[in-house]
């Protein structure tokens, strides 16, 4: 470094800001830790993935060829390279099956985002509205049924839902229906069941946009000549946008490969993309195409992924 | 925020406390129905808790996933705390522009993709699956659910707090021990009960990378539940909604003691 | 811009002038631990300023920066910078934002460590001491108290660093609530006090461990004015009483010069002048200190001739002026301007009858009142408009002078100073 030469004040530009631009081993230790365990199990696992969907199926076990032999040294590397293909890919492209689930699974993440969206602004507008002492209490309990098994919340739908449910008994009782409608097992019911489960996730975001914005901006603007509702959408809207992006795309991105709901609550008809993995997966046994199925799915939210997680780091920065 | 609530204000909240809370409410008061069939009402009745009370395959399944959720939510904990000291404390290193995505990835990730990629690791090294494997899976979820919350409290913390212990005389690690760490410690809290309830949620991910004797409660519930409503089912659930009620308002009190801690530093 | 800091004009003079009377500390601090030489160095506060030039630095200081660099990444915090501060003083550090008081201060403490240079500690260099050994403590700008700790636990966590006897922890502990007034309530916690206490604590707790040298980071600036005006003077008899170096970093000139026996004037990381509040105030050796601290009028032109009788300032209009100058920023011919603060010119209807005093004509354009003072704004013949301050002595309605009147305004030739460009 260029500690002793004062006559060259500007030697190293690059010193860092940093007090101690040396890092400890303690330092080194705490980064080290949570960040290998995450290429161990978040990283390297995808990458498997990636390579197995590039292979074919075998009633073996595991039931995929080809198998890395790495005692075999470069040849083995060499073999193994070779033997990869892309037929599975080929598969999803040619089957309508595959590409008819995507499609689904996109359009139900749109429309009940859209849904949540229409939901969860009132809710979320009305709570950062409430009493200043009033609103941790109204945060937990919007935060509580999120904390109660997601399992139970669909199951609890499912006795509601039923031909011999609670709704369409209420409907009977106040004379509305003659005979019992189906909810289950159609798509309306997937979707009822995504916007309870995903409510909190709309909600708690919105709520924390809301409640940074500054009322008296609604004032200024009437102040200026803007009235009331055109200042909502030329003043307060603006300034929730980060809060409505962040909302949705924490909902839209899992409810696009959303499993358990469509399976309990839809219909056998067309499956969303994650009940054709898992089928895929434990019913053919079909490792490779399943593999395919996951790598396709990631690159469509390979987007979306990336929106969320700019919108949420200069969320904390900004909070420093 | 002194605005009284407008008429749609009102209604709106009282709408949306209704859809979240009516379901399960249901849910509770017909685990107490007398009737087998779960749509109509037989008089009060405790017959399905006793029921379950003799259900033993239930009851090993109930301990696997609390010992499940306790091993994987200690070692979130510490691996999620240590992640948001890294990415709130250590400035710019390199490489914490990937960790920072490999922290808030998992958040909104398909489980599918992550268990069934998680399943084909522990096949590829050969990893038998069961407790071990479960365990490995949520940690891996809920570390980074507990970094976030711990890096939000982090992130207001007056770090001016170290270097007055510091100031004091108290050398680097000893101010972490008793300074920093008890300041953040209700958000450390938070976040290990966070982990608990999202491990004790878990489908897909204990589907993916269970084995045989490591059958998770929600496991159980699923496989019964897809064959349809059943009383007993409400009784299970009823009473995991009362252990995870008691457990998030002991959370909140947890947290509301930080908040006010951290508003006086 | 004017207007608003008119308000401030006139009162870094103030608490100086009566010192002596209304604060009977020093007398009583030197009855207790006897004249010595630091406690009497506290009287030049309240003397004229010194002709002569200081006399030979100290030859062992209690603090000593000597030729100190500090750079964040490609800005240039402080720049090769010395300075000496004397045992048993009250020293501010005083500038605007960004210029490195703050990061001097740190250096100090030891959570910065200068790229370049040595910070010695009564005689003994301290840069590579961690801020855990250092014998210096520091107050926080935001009290930094623990808030899972109580008052008291507060105040021990210093002594219990060192581990010292249980019974002389509490002995010591007692004493500083003491000192602090914070009797009762050393078993609360710190949201459960006030501002004010919470500095208190805050003081208390850097005070518990006796440090060589105290270091206060703005430490007063979360309270508001009037309980910022009493802890003042309380941290002037505290330190009086204890006799131990402060070191106060402000960016308020009012506060550093009612707290300070010496003022270190900083500017983009450099010292720009060091003295005594009242040198800095009467006699700034740079157009830029004159600015800074208080309010000026500079009178532009050109040095037509300096001697033992003073220098003779000529302006762009041809007028010339006297003023009292021991040393001249430049030869006779270079450009030079005559700083006279407002307080110092007698305003007036009728000429200056003393053909020695300097005088200047114009017309009043604005009048600010403040009560105390009223601010005269007069736009002279050519055209400068120039800022006066009068006392108000008499509570009269009707004022003498009035808009739109032609005055005068004199000034004697020791009120101004010559500067350089």
């Amino acid at each position: 470094m260029t500690e002793k030469s004062p006559a060259l004040p500007h030697a190293s530009p690059t010193a860092s800001p940093d007090p101690s631009p040396r890092r400890s081993a303690g330092e080194l230790l705490i980064v080290a830790l949570p960040y290998l365990w995450l290429i161990a199990f978040f990283v390297v696992p995808f990458l498997i993935v990636a390579k197995i969907s590039l292979s074919q199926t075998a009633i073996a076990q595991p039931p995929y060829t080809p198998v890395l032999d790495l005692a075999a040294g470069l040849d083995g590397l060499a073999a193994f390279v070779r033997e990869l293909s892309t037929s599975t890919y080929a598969l999803l492209a040619s089957d309508d099956l595959y590409w008819l689930s995507y499609l689904k699974s996109l359009r139900v993440a749109v429309v009940s985002t859209a849904i949540l969206l229409v939901i969860g602004v009132p809710i979320a507008h009305a709570m950062a509205r409430a009493p200043a002492r009033l609103q941790p209490l109204l945060v937990m309990l919007v935060m509580l049924p999120f904390w109660t098994a997601f399992l139970i919340r669909i199951y609890a739908w499912m006795t509601i839902l039923q031909r011999d449910g609670l709704l369409n008994g209420l409907l009977h009782t106040l004379g509305l229906i003659d005979q019992p409608i189906t909810w289950l097992a159609t798509d309306t019911a997937v979707h009822i069941g995504i916007v309870y489960s995903y409510l909190p996730f709309m909600v708690l975001p919105l709520y924390a946009s809301f409640q940074k914005l500054d009322e008296s901006l609604i004032e200024a603007a009437a102040d200026l000549g803007c009235p009331r509702w055109k200042a909502f959408w030329l003043v307060m809207l603006p300034q929730v946008v980060p809060g409505i992006a962040a909302g949705s795309l924490l909902c839209l991105i899992p409810i696009t490969g959303e499993f358990v709901i469509p399976d309990l609550l839809g219909g056998s008809d067309t499956m969303m993309i994650g009940q054709t993995l898992w089928s895929e997966f434990f019913a053919n046994k079909d490792w490779p195409v399943a593999s395919a199925i996951a790598v396709v799915l990631l690159v469509l939210l390979v987007g979306p992924i990336a929106a969320y997680e700019a919108l949420q780091s200069r969320a904390m920065d900004g909070r420093r | 925020m002194g605005r009284r609530l407008s008429a749609f204000n009102l209604v709106s909240l009282a709408l949306g406390l209704a859809f979240l809370y009516l379901p399960i409410l249901i849910l509770v008061i017909y685990s107490f129905n007398d009737s087998r069939l779960v749509t109509v009402w037989g008089g009060f009745s405790t017959r399905w808790y006793v029921q379950l009370a003799e259900d033993h395959a239930l009851q090993e399944a109930a301990l696997t996933s609390l010992g499940i959720a306790v091993a994987s939510a200690t070692l979130a904990t510490v691996l999620g705390t240590l992640a948001a000291l890294a990415l709130t404390r250590l400035g710019r290193f390199r490489g914490r522009l990937p960790f920072s995505a490999m922290i808030y990835a998992p958040l909104v990730m398909p489980e599918v993709i992550t268990g069934l990629s998680l399943l084909l690791l522990f096949v590829a090294v050969e990893l038998d699956r069961g407790f071990l494997t479960v365990t490995i899976a949520h940690t891996t979820l809920t570390m980074c659910f507990v970094a976030v919350v711990v890096q939000s409290r982090l992130g207001s913390f007056d770090s001016s707090l170290e270097e007055a212990a510091q100031d004091l005389g108290c050398p680097p690690l000893k101010t972490f021990l008793t300074v920093t760490l008890p300041v953040i410690a209700p958000a450390i809290v938070a976040g290990f009960l966070l982990a608990f309830s999202l491990s004790l949620d878990d489908v897909v991910l204990a589907s993916f990378t269970t084995g045989p004797g490591a059958t998770t409660l929600p496991i159980r519930i699923y496989s019964d539940v897809r064959l349809g409503v059943k009383p007993e089912i409400n009784a299970v659930c009823t009473i995991f909604i009362a252990v995870i009620a008691v457990v998030v308002i002991l959370a909140s009190l947890v947290t509301r003691l930080g908040e006010r801690h951290g508003a006086a530093g | 811009m004017g207007d608003s800091r008119a308000g401030v004009i006139a009162r870094p003079a103030r608490p100086q002038a009566g010192r002596g009377e209304k604060f009977p500390v020093d007398r009583h601090a030197r009855r207790l631990y006897g004249d010595h030489d630091q406690l009497s160095r506290r009287r030049d506060r309240a003397m004229p300023p010194d002709p002569a030039p200081p006399p030979d630095p100290d030859p062992r200081p209690m603090v000593r920066f000597d030729t100190v660099t500090r750079r964040f990444a490609d800005v240039t915090a402080v720049d090769r910078l010395s300075l000496d501060i004397r045992e048993g003083e009250f020293f501010a550090l005083l500038g605007p934002s960004g210029c490195g008081k703050s990061t001097l201060l740190r250096m100090l403490a030891g959570f910065e460590r200068p790229d370049a240079g040595r910070i010695l500690l009564a005689g003994e260099d301290i840069v590579p001491v961690p801020p855990y050994r250092r014998p210096v403590n520091m107050m926080f700008q935001s009290y930094a108290l623990f808030p899972h700790l109580t008052v008291a636990g507060n105040i021990a966590f210093g002594l219990k660093q060192e581990r010292l006897p249980k019974a002389e922890i509490e002995t010591r502990v007692a004493e500083m609530l003491r000192l602090a007034r914070l009797e009762g309530l050393g078993g609360r916690k710190p949201h459960q006090l006030s501002g004010g206490q919470r500095q208190r604590v805050a003081l208390a707790r850097a005070l518990a461990k006796h440090p060589k040298v105290l270091l206060l980071d703005e430490p007063l600036a979360a309270l508001d004015k009037k309980l910022r005006e009493e802890t003042q003077f309380e941290l002037m008899e505290l330190q009086d009483r204890l006799g131990t170096t402060f070191v106060i970093v402000t960016h308020d000139q009012e506060e550093a010069m009612t707290v300070a026996d010496r003022i270190a004037v900083m500017n983009q990381g450099h010292v720009v002048q060091v003295g005594t509040p009242s040198e800095i105030y009467e006699q700034p050796r740079s157009r830029w200190v004159a600015g800074f601290i208080g309010d000026v009028n500079l009178i532009e032109g050109e040095l037509v001739s300096a001697g033992p009788d003073g220098a003779v300032v000529q302006d762009r209009a041809g007028r010339r002026f006297l003023a009292e100058a021991a040393s001249f920023p430049a030869a006779p011919g270079g450009t030079v301007a005559l700083a006279v603060r407002p307080e110092k010119f007698r305003v007036s209807t009728t000429p200056p009858a003393d053909a020695t005093v300097n005088g200047l004509s114009g017309r009043v354009v604005d009048i600010g009142y403040l009560g105390d003072l009223s601010i005269y704004k007069v736009r002279l013949d050519d055209g400068t408009l120039v800022k006066a301050s009068v006392t108000n002595i008499r509570r009269h309605a009707a004022r003498e002078i009035d808009w739109e009147d032609a005055v005068w305004l004199s000034f004697a030739p020791e009120a101004a100073v010559v500067l350089g460009e």
